[in-house]
């Protein structure tokens, strides 16, 4: 059980370095959102996973079991906030006007973009 | 640009996870004496139920559920458990917020009394800092002006 834990946050681990890698390299904030959500999000849920493990390595007991479940709903909790809280980031910024970056410095959508309302 | 309503996908969010921040609020305040936690933090989580409420549908939403009226009484209400707690064990012959004299009046021997005066008082520091935390948010979002502010001063002009 151990050695599945340490796996899990192993992978964790590597998902935030990459995560970390894009935040750094990438060169506007949409793109650097791109990278943190996505990384943010699967690496926290491995990371906990593999912690819900652990917790059940001294073998089957109500105590660990108990705190599996907890780490598990932080878990599911933190699957539902991270990306609406990325989502609602991006959308303020694209509704104010906030321009992609491009390779060539010319804007690639039509600007200022259709509004949903009014 | 301010939106009529927010985005359907953070309402959405939103709304199922308002009562969760709520519920572990109060688990927070459960569990203050054994593990990290208590009366400030669950408060602090409780009244960002609130803020996450207002930003979500309007201010006057909030203020519908929890009115200012409402706030003064809850924050007072904290602050005179805390003072209550603390000047009955005054009365019992203690210091200020010597839990265990209340082992006087309470069915416990002096060290169960303390354990459970301790939730008493934190669920005295949750109210105020639930209230007070909201109402400075909405302090904040309005500049100082409370509800009723212009009918008090009509009221008070017509008086004159």
């Amino acid at each position: 059980m151990v050695i599945v834990a340490a796996i899990f946050m192993v992978a964790g681990l590597f998902v935030f370095a990459i995560a970390t890698i894009g935040f750094l390299r990438f060169p506007d904030f949409y793109t650097r959102m791109h990278a943190t959500a996505k990384g943010d999000t699967l690496g926290t849920l491995f990371f906990v996973i593999g912690l819900a493990l652990y917790y059940l390595h001294h073998g089957f007991c109500w105590l660990g079991l108990v705190q599996g479940i907890k780490l598990i709903l932080i878990a599911v909790f933190w699957l539902l906030a991270s990306p609406t809280a990325t989502h609602a980031l991006l959308r303020s910024a694209f509704e104010s006007d906030l321009s992609p970056w491009t390779k060539d410095g010319k804007a690639i959508i039509e600007w200022p973009p259709k509004r949903r309302d009014k | 640009m301010i939106r009529e309503q927010e985005d359907i996908i953070i309402q959405t969010i939103c709304r199922f996870f308002i009562p969760f921040m709520q519920v572990y609020g109060l688990y927070v305040l459960v569990h203050g004496h054994g593990s990290p936690g208590g009366g400030f933090q669950g408060g602090c989580i409780f009244a960002a139920s609130f803020i996450l409420m207002a930003i979500l549908y309007d201010l006057s939403e909030v203020k519908r559920r929890f009115s200012e009226k409402l706030n003064v009484v809850f924050f007072s209400l904290g602050v005179f458990i805390f003072v209550g707690v603390g000047w009955l064990c005054l009365l019992l012959g203690g210091n200020f917020l010597d839990y265990g004299k209340l082992s006087k009046i309470l069915p416990a021997d002096p060290v169960m009394a303390r354990y459970y005066s301790i939730a008493v008082i934190e669920i005295g520091i949750q109210i105020t800092v639930m209230a007070i935390m909201v109402s400075i948010f909405v302090d904040l979002l309005t500049g100082g002006e409370h509800e009723g502010a212009a009918e008090e001063e009509d009221a008070g002009s017509n008086s004159k």
